[in-house]
């Protein structure tokens, strides 16, 4: 695959993203958000596009986003997904989740190499 | 809700939702070519660079149906849809299980159809269960008839019943334009029908003031008769029509679906005259019963008062009533009862052939589970939970079940058409339970309930075969494992159940057709082959007199006998092959007598009766023509008689009288004739006592005559024969005596049992073999390599042939064995069904087993063969 040097979106993650891309941009088709998160990770992730829809829908299913069909930029007939208030609440909550477990993670990471030092010495 | 929702949108709506996906990707597409054409890409790349980062347009679809639906209908679907194709690659299978399982299914509806019409709910009233047929009962009589004077006391005694009235069958000749018709009737007490809560379809009913001495001349009829005769127009009611030379007035015609199995087809109805010559006679019993039970009060409760009051009037009335008790039953028990253990038999067939037809498919299911072990291990191994692949079991099934109900429930359809037709038509009114015969409600309850029973053995039984074999084993190309014997074993287990089903079948079918030969072969007492007969009957206007009923009985001898053919003719009051009744009370001149009823067969018969009817005289002298009131008295009597009563003493010349030796009524003996078979072919032969009709004759009688043609041809000529000179006589019902033995009840109904076990039984051996064949052709191919190492070891074609023969005895053996008990028990269970016949048969047990014995031989056989032909180099090369 084309995509073997860059990371892959990891599992759970995607969703996130998603609801954190509608946020910023307000209503906007797959192929943009896919765009967009490619763009926000500097071209470090690569979007499986094929994961990208049955996550939309996903979301949709839960009441995060809902979709409307519309004119794309290029005047293209596009499916629009925006945010709901449902789903506001869950990126608020899912963010400060995803926040707290990252600074654990980096916490747990550094505590580690100081132990080791210290045995070292 | 949202999940409704999603069922709704996820599965029903399908193409929408598929087109709205194939839109937003094609968009997508579409935007990501047209930014790659802009960042310098040739529309080609473009395109294909689109697609890669896509993943496959087909996988996304796919995982994005995947989310789209509730899995478990998705899933069901899928199954649904996977279990059809199944079928459809393999058609044998599929259309010889459903058939075979639609068969069975079809078989037992339609019995199960008959079943409920007859003993379910076969009355056609309100509130069926409350309705009781009430009469007296006798030595010989446990449900006799009911005398109008004991009538009217337990009318007024009884505090159980909410209504007790009576009614009597009869035959009224209609005056029509054509000539005095025979037509069917009954009379019936003033509140007859509103016990049964019947209300005239028009007009009114009869009135309590109307059942009075002389009787209201009043008559009303049934829907039939009022569109038949009356052309259906409502003036009918108020006119008149003519019954034996009476006039009486239309008051009510009854509804459509009226029906009373009693009267069969009865066409009018008129009042019971309380003030006719056998209502005053507490002996004279021609009535029965029908009451309805108040509230709260049980069947036994009543019975135990009438009984009480049976034994009040036995005290008050010693003469007439000695011996005379009560009997209570349901209504539906007095009409139908004959008909439950030939029914019940029937379903206990049926049971069985849907049993075979079961483990026949479930076999079939098995055979089929064993060739797609693979196919499960493949599935076990890519992932498939035993939860998921159970489900494919049971969709399957569901698939099979379903298709072979709905052909069940059409083969049901058919089978009760046919069934119906097999009823005789001159039987068919007194079943009107036949009317409302059809895939009723509680019928369809049963259908589905069985359909759920099968559904659970065909899910189950290929389930437990998998789940006990490992699963893995199977992805082993060839290989066999405890699979294979688990499946022989349990394979084996059912065909024995199978060849045992079919032997009770089989030896239950050997009875009923031993019953029925024995039936049309017992001994009557007289030679029936040539005769034919015809009723008589004469109004009371124009032959209230014993010398006009005597000429007439002369002329309708004369008349007959002068039709061309004709060698013998004579007249009796009740044909021989009837019933047993028609009773008298008798007492013996100058023998001890301690009141007890001596009740023997009383018949009234003329000179020529025994000489035409072929009976045989044992001593003594027959009647002469001249013999009638102006002579003593005369009587013959059987030879039952003359053992019963007079053992070791000559019966001529000795005399009978009445219960109080009245002079007038005293008789001498003058001849014993060898016994007639009076009463119906399975019943026991009666003391009976013949009359010279000159000394007692009667308005109503039959007419035999003797031909040297076929009995048939001369029918048509008895009726003519009599109209020419007595053109006020009704003439009726003509058929050979051979034709009317073997159309009577007792006759149909061994036939019947005989004839559709046997059906049954036939189709069990089939399937039974089919099944035998199919576990030993498994056995075979399953030891094809063994089979090809001995014989290159130099085992001989006959040892290979007596190695799977032995197989095939053995589960035969053991089938006819379990078989023979289980024929057994039931054929004890069956026995009041079986005539001349023991249950233990011994005849019957062999041939059947021989029977069975040879269709396995032959079923095995020819896997014997393809075992024995097997190619030793071949057969190790194979694996």
């Amino acid at each position: 695959m084309s995509l073997g040097d860059k990371a892959e979106v990891w599992q759970g993650t995607l969703a996130l993203m998603v609801l954190k891309t509608l946020e910023t941009l307000g209503p906007l088709h797959g192929y943009g958000i896919a765009r967009r998160i490619e763009q926000t990770s500097g071209h470090l992730l690569a979007v499986n596009y094929g994961t990208l829809y049955p996550a939309l829908l996903k979301l949709e299913q839960e009441g995060s986003i809902e979709s409307e069909w519309g004119l794309s930029e290029n005047n293209r007939k596009a499916k629009f997904y925006k945010l709901t208030r449902a789903g506001r609440k869950q990126l608020r909550h899912e963010a400060q989740q995803w926040t707290e477990a990252t600074l654990i993670l980096a916490r747990f990471l550094t505590s580690g190499e100081q132990s080791s030092g210290e045995q070292s010495a | 809700m949202r999940v409704a929702g999603l069922f709704g949108a996820g599965s029903f709506n399908k193409s929408a939702h598929e087109r709205e996906m194939t839109d937003e990707l094609d968009s997508h597409l579409a935007m990501h070519i047209a930014d790659n054409i802009r960042a310098g890409l040739t529309p080609e790349e473009a395109r294909r660079d689109a697609l890669l980062k896509l993943g496959g347009v087909e996988s996304v679809k796919e995982a994005y149906r995947e989310r789209r639906t509730v899995p478990f209908l998705e899933h069901l679907l899928l199954d649904i849809r996977f279990a059809l194709r199944q079928l459809r690659k393999n058609p044998g299978f599929a259309t010889t299980a459903t058939l075979v399982l639609a068969l069975g299914l079809g078989v037992s509806i339609a019995i199960f159809a008959f079943v409920d019409a007859a003993l379910i709910k076969p009355l056609p009233y309100p509130e069926p269960s409350r309705l009781m047929a009430v009469t007296e009962s006798a030595p010989g009589f446990p449900r006799g008839y009911l005398s109008y004077p004991n009538y009217r006391d337990w009318k007024q005694s009884n505090t159980v019943f909410s209504s007790l009235d009576v009614f009597d069958g009869d035959g009224f000749l209609l005056k029509t334009p054509s000539g005095p018709e025979p037509t069917r009737g009954g009379r019936v007490s003033a509140g007859f029908f509103r016990t049964l809560r019947v209300n005239p379809a028009l007009g009114r009913d009869f009135l309590a003031t109307e059942e009075v001495p002389g009787g209201a001349h009043v008559v009303m009829m049934s829907y039939d008769t009022w569109q038949r005769r009356f052309g259906g127009r409502t003036d009918a009611v108020g006119q008149s029509v003519t019954l034996n030379s009476e006039s009486y007035t239309i008051i009510g015609v009854l509804p459509q679906d009226f029906h009373f199995a009693a009267l069969g087809a009865a066409e009018f109805w008129k009042l019971y005259d309380p003030s006719s010559e056998c209502a005053k006679r507490r002996s004279c019993h021609n009535l029965q019963g029908v009451a309805r039970l108040k509230d709260g009060v049980s069947t036994e409760s009543a019975l135990a008062e009438m009984t009480v009051i049976a034994k009040r009037l036995e005290d008050q009335y010693p003469d007439s009533n000695r011996s005379q008790g009560a009997s209570v039953v349901p209504m539906s028990e007095a009409d139908f009862g004959y008909l439950r253990p030939i029914l019940l038999v029937l379903m206990g067939g049926a049971t069985l052939l849907l049993l075979i037809a079961c483990i026949n498919v479930a076999a079939l299911v098995l055979v089929r589970s064993e060739g797609r072990k693979r196919e499960m291990a493949v599935r076990s191994a890519l992932g498939a939970s035993m939860l998921r692949q159970f489900t494919q079991f049971v969709t399957e099934a569901l698939v099979l079940v379903l298709a072979a109900s709905a052909l069940g429930i059409v083969f049901a359809g058919w089978a009760m058409q046919v069934l119906k037709l097999l009823i005789p038509a001159d039987m068919q009114p007194g079943m009107p339970f036949l009317l409302t015969l059809g895939l009723n409600p509680r019928v369809l309850i049963f259908a589905a309930a069985v359909a759920l029973v099968a559904l659970v053995l065909f899910s189950i039984t290929p389930a437990l075969h998998l789940s006990t074999s490992k699963l893995r084993d199977g992805l082993a190309e060839g290989s066999r494992g405890s699979a294979g014997m688990a499946w022989q074993r349990l394979g084996s287990r059912l065909v024995v159940v199978e060849l045992a089903t079919a032997m009770v079948l089989l030896v239950g079918a050997g009875l009923f057709g031993k019953s029925l030969y024995r039936l049309l072969h017992v001994e009557l007492g007289f030679e029936p082959g040539q005769l034919a007969t015809m009723s008589v009957g004469a109004p009371d206007i124009g032959y209230s007199k014993d010398q006009q009923r005597i000429a007439l009985g002369k002329d309708v001898v004369r008349q007959v006998k002068a039709i061309p053919g004709i060698e013998a003719a004579a007249i009796t009051t009740v044909l021989p092959v009837s019933y047993n009744g028609n009773t008298d009370w008798i007492r013996f001149v100058g023998k001890p007598y301690d009141g007890k009823h001596i009740e023997v067969n009383e018949r009234d018969v003329s000179a020529d009766y025994f000489r035409t009817i072929g009976a045989k005289l044992v001593r003594g002298r027959y009647f002469t023509d001249a013999e009638d009131e102006s002579r003593p008295k005369v009587v013959i009597i059987n030879q039952t008689l003359a053992n019963k009563y007079f053992p070791g003493e000559d019966p001529v010349g000795q005399q009978i009288g009445d219960t109080s030796l009245t002079p007038a009524s005293l008789k001498t003996i003058i001849g014993v004739v060898a016994d007639i078979k009076e009463g119906t072919l399975d019943t026991e032969i009666w003391p009976a006592e013949y009359h010279p009709f000159n000394q007692d004759p009667n308005t109503y009688f039959a007419v035999i005559v003797r031909t040297s043609q076929t009995p048939g041809s001369v029918l048509t000529a008895l009726g003519p024969a009599v109209h020419q000179i007595r053109s006020d006589v009704g003439t009726f019902g003509e058929v050979t005596m051979m034709e009317r033995i073997n159309r009577s009840m007792t006759a149909y109904l061994h036939r019947s049992s005989a004839w559709l076990v046997g059906g049954f039984a036939l189709t069990a051996l089939l399937l039974g073999v089919v099944g035998l064949y199919g576990v030993i052709a498994h056995s075979v191919s399953q030891r094809t390599r063994e089979i090809g190492v001995r014989m290159a070891m130099g085992a001989e074609v006959g040892t290979v042939y007596r190695m799977v023969l032995k197989e095939a005895g053995w589960l035969a053996a053991l089938g006819i064995g379990v078989g023979a008990v289980a024929s057994i028990a039931s054929a004890v269970l069956a026995r009041k069904l079986l005539f001349g016949v023991s249950s233990w048969d011994i005849p019957t047990l062999l041939v059947v087993a021989a029977v069975l014995a040879i269709a396995a031989l032959v079923a095995s056989f020819v896997p014997a063969r393809r075992a024995a032909s097997v190619n030793p180099m071949e057969a190790l090369r194979s694996e």
